[in-house]
């Protein structure tokens, strides 16, 4: 799958511009603030339906107007498919394939598979572990309903109960029985999705450390691991163990929505002992596993865009990590870069089919 | 909108408070109203107020009655040792239109959610259960059907109700979940076609 082409209006900074795209590689070089990370976010938009970056559509309207349209021409499995995304501020966000408006927006992703990778993405490594959750979760849940099905009810009946730890602690009372519903529904959700996401991280981690091995040419080992307290066995007396704890801090304290993912480097915490180079490695190995696994899943290759992905790696590993999404394996590309030289140079002795595109003050020229 | 009356203009804003009435709808009512002989309007107001005035809810089952027990638990032509549990009245009524069901109700008045901060006691669980109690010397209740939405929160009442009339030894169901009569197989939806696989039942040839 490729984007042929795009036409943006009034989107971020461009008021009126269009640009044809290579079915490989694409580079959009241009000063800092010119226009580069928006032009990612308006593909984005089409495979995703909505910002990376600003989740807020109106927002996303080039100042002082009061609509935007992004339209590309993809290119599936030889097919050609117009995909138009239109907002108007005050009214709903409308995407149209192929002439034809979804009802509902969540129809479509996964249908233009899209794998970003972007400076603020490090957060997945220094943030807490509910990034990490939400990163694991959301490609589990594009991969298989009955996860997001489990999920969102998982989520459900732990307000439930935790609102109600809440009444017991507030009205001095306690009833076992009320609070019965919740404990088994919780238990045996907690262990249907970490038995998935446990499966999930056996099948990621070989990927992971595959790509970081190639990246860092073997200079260091890195490893995923999941972290629970719901292994099927024991869960259930972790849990009921817990009530007392449960009742004082008014809040459940075991379950899924406590797991982790640990990043480790030879053997170390990431966030804690990583480089900023190494810890750059890692997300952009995290990021390439997702696209395998996303690939895996749905049957077509996602698209690729990297944003700013040179800074804080030394030569060696943008050489290796050009020469590894270059492969042929990984499909179209996008990539931003503020030092057009540098791109230009690292790219040169890439034999893919390569489009630059000059980006300046929210106008796009494409480089011969 | 502007009214060429002020007793227009109340008659429709009180008219247009009723659910899926707005101003316009309430005008057309209105005039008809007014089109109408005068005793068209008085026994419209007088059902109306004698409604609200005179209506009861059953002590034993809480679906609306005309006295203190309903024409459903006072039928002599009922079975009494079904009782079937709902969330709200127009429950009680779209069941009575299938002609399948002839046992007794029991209307809940909504299911338990700790978010909205509603629980048993703010349901009729409690008076269920006495009622069962009441009714084993002379007309033992066999068989409760649970009939709650098919929500999360439905459940959870559907579970918790089910422990209390375990210990009494009564036997619990609950109303089945599948594809609708006329429906296509492929249009229905992964987690109801899932579960009316997992719930499928022997096929009977008679
Ligand atoms: N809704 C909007 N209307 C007009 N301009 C906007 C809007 N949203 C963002 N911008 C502007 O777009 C400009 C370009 O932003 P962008 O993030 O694409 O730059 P960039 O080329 O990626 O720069 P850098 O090299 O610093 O990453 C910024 O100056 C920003 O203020
Ligand atoms: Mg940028
Ligand atoms: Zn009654």
């Amino acid at each position: 799958m490729h984007l042929k082409n795009i036409k943006l209006n009034q989107f971020k900074n461009y008021k009126q511009e269009r640009a044809v795209f290579s079915k490989e590689i694409n580079c959009f070089l241009g000063m800092n603030g010119s226009g580069k990370t928006n032009l990612l976010d308006a593909i984005h938009y089409l495979c995703f339906t909505r910002s990376a970056f600003n989740s807020i559509d109106s927002q996303n309207i080039l100042h002082y107007e009061s609509f935007f349209t992004i339209a590309g021409e993809f290119d599936r499995e030889g097919k050609d498919l117009e995909l138009r995304c239109i907002f108007e501020a005050g009214k709903k966000k409308q995407l149209v394939l192929a002439g034809k408006a979804y009802e509902k927006m969540s129809d479509h992703i996964g249908q233009f598979p899209v794998v970003m990778i972007a400076p603020d993405d490090i957060q997945l490594i220094k943030g807490g572990s509910e990034d990490r959750r939400k990163f694991v979760d959301s490609m589990l849940s594009q991969l298989d309903r009955n996860y997001l099905q489990s999920l969102v009810r998982y989520q459900h009946f732990l307000k439930q109960r935790n609102a109600l730890l809440k009444q017991f602690a507030e009205g001095g009372r306690f009833d076992k029985e009320l609070l019965e519903p919740y404990n088994i529904e919780l238990i045996s959700l907690s262990k249907v999705i970490s038995q998935k996401r446990l499966e999930f991280i056996e099948n990621f981690s070989p990927k992971l450390e595959h790509h970081y091995r190639v990246i860092s040419d073997s200079k260091e080992a890195v490893s995923v691991g999941y972290e629970s307290h719901c292994e099927p066995e024991g869960f259930e007396k972790v849990f009921r163990d817990s009530l007392h704890r449960d009742l004082a801090l008014k809040r459940t304290n075991k379950g899924i929505h406590r797991d982790d993912f640990a990043f480790e480097i030879d053997g170390f915490p990431l966030k804690k002992y990583g480089s900023q180079g190494q810890q750059k490695s890692y997300l952009i190995a995290l990021k390439l596993s997702q696209f395998q696994v996303l690939e895996e899943g749905m049957g077509v290759k996602p698209i690729l865009l990297l944003d700013d992905i040179f800074d804080k790696l030394d030569d060696a590993r943008i050489e290796k990590m050009v020469s590894l999404v270059a492969d042929h394996q990984f499909g179209q590309l996008f990539i931003t870069d503020a030092r057009p030289e540098r791109s230009k140079q690292i790219l040169a002795s890439i034999d893919s089919e390569k489009a630059f595109f000059r980006i300046d003050n929210g106008t796009i020229r494409a480089e011969d | 909108m502007n009214f060429p009356s002020k007793l227009i203009e109340d008659a429709v804003s009180e008219i247009s408070r009723l659910p899926g009435i707005g101003k316009k709808t309430a005008l057309r009512l209105t005039l008809h109203i007014l089109k109408q002989p005068e005793s068209f309007s008085q026994s419209l107001t007088a059902a109306i107020s004698k409604l609200r005035t005179e209506i009861d809810y059953c002590k034993k089952c809480h679906n609306i009655a005309d006295q203190e027990i309903c024409s459903i638990c006072l039928g002599t032509r009922r079975d009494r040792s079904t009782i079937c549990v709902v969330e709200d009245i127009p429950d009680v009524l779209a069941i009575e239109n299938t002609s399948q069901y002839n046992g007794l109700y029991h209307v809940l008045g909504g299911v338990i959610s700790p978010i909205q901060g509603i629980g048993p006691e703010e349901l009729k669980i409690d008076s269920l259960l006495n009622r069962i109690d009441e009714q084993l010397g002379s007309e033992p209740v066999q068989e409760v059907i649970l009939a709650l939405s098919a929500t999360m929160e439905g459940d959870t009442t559907s579970f918790f109700i089910t422990r209390k009339l375990k210990e009494k030894g009564i036997k619990v169901s609950t109303i089945a979940r599948g594809i609708p009569i006329g429906g296509e197989l492929e249009y229905t939806d992964e987690v109801t076609l899932g579960r009316s696989i997992l719930t499928r039942v022997n096929y009977n040839l008679e």
